[in-house]
């Protein structure tokens, strides 16, 4: 259990997506100008992360890993290069299925997320995060805490630097730095600030 | 027709630069430009598959039915991928564990797909042939430059030679260790939006807020 839960401040905080691997950037500086946005997109980010990495687990370690279709009695066959064309397409296939899930069950939470649900496919945090689950051979339970907890990591991250956005707002920035520049200098320091965090270990 | 090719394929290193101005691609370019040559390696792959998918994408580009045209887009940019991914894997075994998920990311980079969607599936072949490899090259351009300022004060050397000599090791350069750190590709990579925008004061943004200046006479 305090692995697991070691696993969960290493993904969230120590080996934050978006400050130390600069993951899902695009989505990350474009959606980050209102706090409101920015926690929606957050939550969608934390559900479809701790679905589909231990989904895509389950597949690479049952499909697609040398000796892995040995159940299906093809113990020679390595389907391991085929990994990226499968991930994208159950990362999309799920996002897809949450989205109408959501607009079926939950409409009110579905109207919230609106446009960023179809975003998040091309989040590159999302395969990112399965592509670190295949890299660094976690099993099932840590594949799942790793899932919950990178998705929430980005999830804080953004919604921080939406609140210092909003802030922004009322500083007077220089021509050449204004909006895109800036960002960058801010999430820097953000990257600065959340480094303090590497060396927590239970 | 010519000046149609050169704007194409020049546009997109600087006036129209898809890393600086239109903030694509970004997730990819800061992770791996902590030395130049995983950096040159990832500019090779990610501006071939620009090049190679923006064509395929293009030539059937009348084929692809409106609404799955994503999914069809992706098939086959990762297909590309995974093509690049398996040479790396065979002819630069080291650089590519290096760069470790990112080639996989190229997949998900929003320039392939930007261009994609904004550019091949409107155009021909050949042009869209050209778009991608410009836009390649802008996004190459940018990582360079990151990444030679990284090596060069964060480890004083270049493509591992020893330019500017370690004080660690008898000479009179301090390695600069923040430099190694991802918080620097940041810094570097904002000061030189700053400086383009200097330059092409046309790509300054808009305020969202405009601060009132008071003037004097409003205060009497």
């Amino acid at each position: 259990m305090a692995a697991h839960f070691n696993l969960f401040l290493q993904a969230a905080f120590v080996e934050n997506l978006a400050l130390t691997f600069f993951l899902g950037m695009c989505t990350f500086l474009a959606v980050s100008k209102q706090v409101e946005t920015a926690l929606g997109l957050g939550v969608a980010v934390v559900a479809v992360q701790a679905i589909t990495v231990p989904v895509n687990y389950l597949i690479s370690t049952y499909l697609l890993t040398d000796g892995a279709l040995a159940w299906a009695g093809l113990p020679d066959v390595d389907l391991s290069f085929l990994g990226l064309v499968v991930y994208i397409g159950v990362i999309a296939a799920l996002v897809q299925i949450l989205e109408m899930a959501l607009d079926r069950y939950v409409p009110k939470l579905y109207n919230a997320l609106g446009i960023f649900l179809p975003l998040i496919t091309v989040n590159c945090a999302i395969l990112g995060g399965t592509l670190f689950m295949v890299e660094r051979r976690y099993d099932f339970s840590e594949s799942v805490v790793y899932g919950f907890g990178s998705g929430f990591g980005w999830a804080v991250a953004i919604v921080a630097l939406s609140g210092i956005r909003e802030k922004l707002r009322y500083s007077d920035v220089p021509d050449g730095l204004q909006g895109l520049g800036i960002t960058f200098i801010i999430v820097g320091l953000m990257s600065l600030g959340f480094m303090g965090l590497s060396g927590i270990q239970l | 027709m010519m000046a149609d090719y050169r704007k194409v394929l020049f546009d997109p290193l600087v006036d129209n630069n898809p890393v600086t101005l239109q903030v694509l691609g970004i997730c990819s370019a800061l992770a791996v430009t902590t030395s130049l040559l995983p950096a040159l390696l990832m500019c090779a792959a990610m501006t071939g598959v620009a090049m190679m998918s923006s064509a395929a994408i293009s030539s059937i580009r009348n084929y692809i039915p409106n609404n799955i045209r994503i999914i069809i887009q992706m098939t086959i940019i990762a297909s590309f991928v995974i093509v690049v991914d398996q040479l790396l894997k065979a002819y630069a075994y080291e650089t590519s564990k290096q760069l470790s998920v990112f080639v996989g990311l190229i997949i998900t980079n929003c320039i392939i797909l930007g261009r994609a969607e904004a550019y091949a599936m409107k155009h021909g072949v050949g042009m869209s042939f050209l778009d991608g490899l410009g836009n390649g090259l802008g996004y190459s351009a940018i990582l360079i430059f990151v990444a030679t300022m990284r090596e060069l004060f964060g480890a004083g050397s270049l493509l591992g030679y020893q330019i500017l000599p370690l004080a660690g090791d008898g000479g009179w350069y301090e390695a600069n260790g923040l430099m190694l750190l991802p918080p620097s590709a940041f810094f570097i990579i904002g000061l030189l939006i700053w400086l383009i925008r200097t330059l092409r004061p046309k790509q300054v943004e808009k305020p969202d807020y405009q601060i009132h200046e008071v003037h004097r006479t409003e205060i009497l």
